[in-house]
């Protein structure tokens, strides 16, 4: 194998391991643009997981499947959008407790929705299909930007929705009015913006898309059921949006490397790449790497700006007779 | 000629829990006219205009536009009706454009909105009224009064002629009022008609035809502005009963060097210019040193730097004598300083804690207080019931949460704090910004008690008329830098005026 085959292999994996991560850090930079902080990420990709695979594993229609997953991402999302729009409770602890909500419940409903045959467990079942990969003519012969043009529906469908979202959130006056509540929200509210409206719609739209992120990779990169098999991708996705600069053109950059990390992690194990290095620490790489980034990224907006570029009413509950 | 009338504000009243904001009032706006909106601080003058936008809607009362009865139920529902306001703090997001913020919720927007277009308009409403500002900027980098453009632009470009201004000139040097007031005048000349909320007296007689007062929620008078004999007419009728124009205070005898402050200088961290550059200056027992200056020009930064809360690049500070550049807060506090800051709620008070904590935080670690790590509370309650006597703190008991007093009682709680623990050097930061007149007439004459007692005060404000009336000497700052120091009875508003400008800075500063 020579290494221009090698690198096409790895950006393949990698565009497969980053396909959820984008979803989801798509939707989050949605919610958070509207100054909903939803760190139940991880909770309702999770669900996304879970309902996508049960229901294709019973009905074997995928794009069924992947509508449940995310409906009930929206759903998971819009129980956020409850308790933190209408009720104005702390977004960060709410976000937390549906992130262990969403994992408990997903892991409980695996072991109940199953088939009689397996005791009613998912875990360990296969499904009939999986979202295959679609090679374009041509195009996909091409050394490693081929990899691009060999992949999945899901991610095909990546490469419209990215531009189309930067096109929404800064050419559309919807993006206008978005960006706005989530950075002045009174002052929106003075201009005629309904803020909470806008908020809950962005909100459940971050959990539409959360609950793709999850059915891509129970239906797609590893169709199977397993508990927790988000495994931290949605905790790694609410750091991706701050690496993003909460700007949807920048959002595939920050997964395409860190979707990279992991699977060149992936490749070195397989490849019995006997280093100096355990294991053990090319598996928390990613993490590792994102919080590194992270600090650099903190420090060089400091620098440069004086602050980042975050919404400023992020994690801000609300309403108008309030100053 | 028969005034028509424009906006007709019938029987308002809006209640909040607990209390009456607005009971029975009655506006009337005619064509063409400014109506001067005056009241104290809390008076309902915000409530009954966010009715009239639709941020609020009235518990009784009808509300005519042109004669027609109307219900606003948004701010959508009063833009239609052409109804603008400029808001105290102003309605704009800075990391949008200037073009994105003036079409900002506009209904009849198409989904994707030519910008190229929308600039053009922009920059033609803004030559036409002299409006200068570039549509393509951030708002985030512009200068406050052209922000103050930028929300002058948004009410033209939505076509609106009823104008509402909630104390537009609080920001603004008297060179940018007075281009304001040029910019009223056309707007009306065609025909538009303006509110004006304002606690200013003077602006009221510079800009309207019509004033109307309000205390406590009703309407306690309207007059033609031209019948006004006397600003203490207005005051009057605002605060129920006469006002103390004249402090009383005593003689200027400066004593000896308290506070001395050698070419301080602080780099900022957003900026090339420096945040304080070079700043020089005494302070003098029994003397109060008064900073004048367009809000943002380094007088936070100067009294920060004073008591400790920011650090000095270069330059010394020297307390009585001794060294105390760059020192902690507390070292600073021991050493006999007192600070009132300028954001209260914030730095002043902790507000979830109750009155008499609040009043006894700078002295409960003293023995005077506490006894081996633990608080006395008895002497606590004893020291606090004392204050609140000696100055007149109305809240229903020492152990109401501090949160819930109004603003001036809020400010008379740090003031007592301070007061009471003062060795002798006063920090205050803009001790009456958004106190009404009886507040206020307090707060200085309790500024002025401790000068007459021999402390040094340092007193940074926006009032000119509190400088000139407060203070023996008189520090114009501009851009981090002492424009210049002059001795308060010398200090005209035209040259204080021009030197917060930035312009005409004397060649040599009084050190």
């Amino acid at each position: 194998m020579n290494s221009l085959d090698l690198i096409t292999k790895l950006l393949a994996a990698t565009l497969a391991m980053g396909t959820s991560l984008t979803y989801a850090t798509l939707g989050e930079v949605f919610t958070e643009k509207s100054g909903v902080l939803n760190l139940g990420l991880e909770g309702t990709m999770l669900m996304g997981a879970l309902s996508g695979f049960a229901v294709t594993f019973h009905t074997q229609s995928l794009m069924l499947g992947v509508i449940i997953a995310m409906l009930t991402g929206g759903l998971f999302s819009l129980i956020h959008a409850f308790l933190t729009i209408s009720l104005r409770s702390n977004q960060v602890v709410t976000g937390l407790s549906i992130t262990m909500f969403g994992t408990g419940l997903a892991n409980f409903l695996g072991k109940r929705l199953g088939p009689v045959e397996n005791n009613l467990n998912l875990v360990g079942l296969n499904l009939a299909a999986k979202f295959e990969n679609i090679q374009i003519p041509l195009l996909h012969k091409i050394p490693v930007i081929g990899a691009f043009f060999d992949v999945s529906i899901l991610t095909y469908l990546l490469y419209i929705l990215l531009p189309l979202s930067w096109y929404f959130m800064y050419k559309t006056k919807h993006g206008l009015t978005l960006r706005s509540v989530g950075e002045a929200p009174r002052t929106a509210a003075a201009m005629g913006i309904n803020v909470n409206k806008t908020r809950y719609i962005y909100t459940v739209l971050g959990g539409f898309f959360a609950g793709v992120g999850g059915a891509a990779l129970s239906l797609s990169f590893t169709p199977s059921w397993n508990d927790s098999m988000t495994g931290g991708i949605g905790w790694i996705a609410i750091a991706l949006v701050i690496f993003s600069a909460w700007n949807p053109a920048r959002v595939a950059i920050g997964t395409l490397v860190f979707g990279g990390i992991t699977s060149l992690q992936f490749f070195l194990q397989a490849a019995g790449f006997k280093m100096v290095i355990p294991v053990q620490f090319l598996a928390i790489a990613p993490y590792f790497i994102t919080v590194v980034t992270l600090i650099i990224m903190t420090i060089n907006s400091i620098k440069n700006k004086g602050s980042f570029a975050s919404p400023s009413a992020l994690g801000t509950p609300f309403a108008i007779d309030e100053k | 000629m028969e005034k028509t009338l424009v906006v007709e504000m019938k029987n308002i009243t809006k209640r909040f829990p607990g209390v009456v904001a607005n009971e029975d009032v009655t506006l009337q706006l005619h064509k063409g006219e400014v109506l001067a909106l005056l009241g104290e601080n809390g008076a309902g003058k915000s409530t009954l205009m966010n009715m009239l936008v639709g941020l609020y809607r009235p518990d009784e009362g009808e509300i005519y536009v042109n004669g027609k009865h109307v219900i606003i139920n948004s701010p959508q529902d009063s833009m239609a009706l052409g109804i603008g306001m400029i808001h105290q703090e102003f309605m704009l997001v800075g990391n949008l454009t200037v073009a994105e913020n003036i079409i900002l919720g506009l209904k009849d927007l198409p989904t994707v909105p030519p910008i190229s277009e929308i600039n053009e308009k922009i920059i033609e409403l803004s030559k036409k009224y002299d409006l200068k500002v570039d549509p393509t900027r951030l708002v985030e980098t512009l200068t406050v009064g052209e922000q103050q453009r930028v929300e002058i632009l948004k009410l033209l470009y939505r076509g609106a002629d009823i104008l509402i201004l909630d104390e537009p000139t609080a920001v603004l040097t008297p060179k940018e009022s007075q281009e304001l007031n040029k910019i009223l005048k056309k707007m009306l000349s065609e025909g538009k008609s303006a509110i004006f909320i304002t606690h200013k007296m003077i602006e009221v007689l510079e800009f309207s035809e019509t004033l109307m007062v309000l205390r406590k929620g009703k309407c306690v008078g309207i007059k033609p502005t031209a019948s006004i004999k006397e600003l203490s007419e207005i005051a009057n009728l605002m605060v129920g009963r006469p006002v103390l124009f004249e402090l009383e205070k005593g003689p200027f005898k400066p004593g000896k060097v308290r506070v001395e402050l050698k070419n301080v200088s602080v780099n900022s961290k957003t900026h090339t210019r420096k945040t304080l550059d070079s700043i020089s200056f005494t302070i003098r027992s029994g003397e109060i040193l008064g900073i004048a200056g367009v809000a943002g020009n380094g007088q936070q930064p100067l009294s920060e730097v004073i008591t400790g809360l920011m650090r000095v690049n270069s330059g010394s500070i020297i307390i009585d004598g001794e060294d105390y550049t760059n020192k902690t807060p507390l070292q600073i506090i021991k050493a006999g300083v007192s600070h009132i800051p300028a954001d209260r709620g914030r730095m002043g008070i902790v507000g979830d804690m109750s009155v008499g904590e609040n009043l006894s935080m700078k002295k409960y670690r003293t023995q005077e207080l506490s006894n081996h790590h633990m608080i006395n509370k008895s002497k606590v309650r004893q020291f606090a019931s004392n204050l609140i006597q000696k100055f007149v703190i109305k809240t229903p008991t020492q152990f109401t949460s501090a949160k819930f007093l109004s603003g001036g009682n809020i400010q008379k709680t740090i003031l007592a704090r301070e007061i009471n623990s003062c060795k002798g050097i006063l920090i205050a930061v803009y001790p009456s910004r958004g106190l009404d007149v009886g507040a206020i007439e307090s707060v200085r004459q309790n500024i002025i008690a401790q000068r007459d007692r021999g402390s040094a005060v340092l007193l940074v404000s926006e009032e000119l008329d509190e400088l000139r009336t407060v203070c023996d000497r008189i520090a114009v700052m501009f851009e981090g830098r002492i424009m210049d120091i002059m001795d308060a009875q010398d200090a005209s508003t035209e040259k204080i005026g021009l030197l917060m400008a930035g312009v005409e800075r004397s060649e040599e500063c009084d050190s």
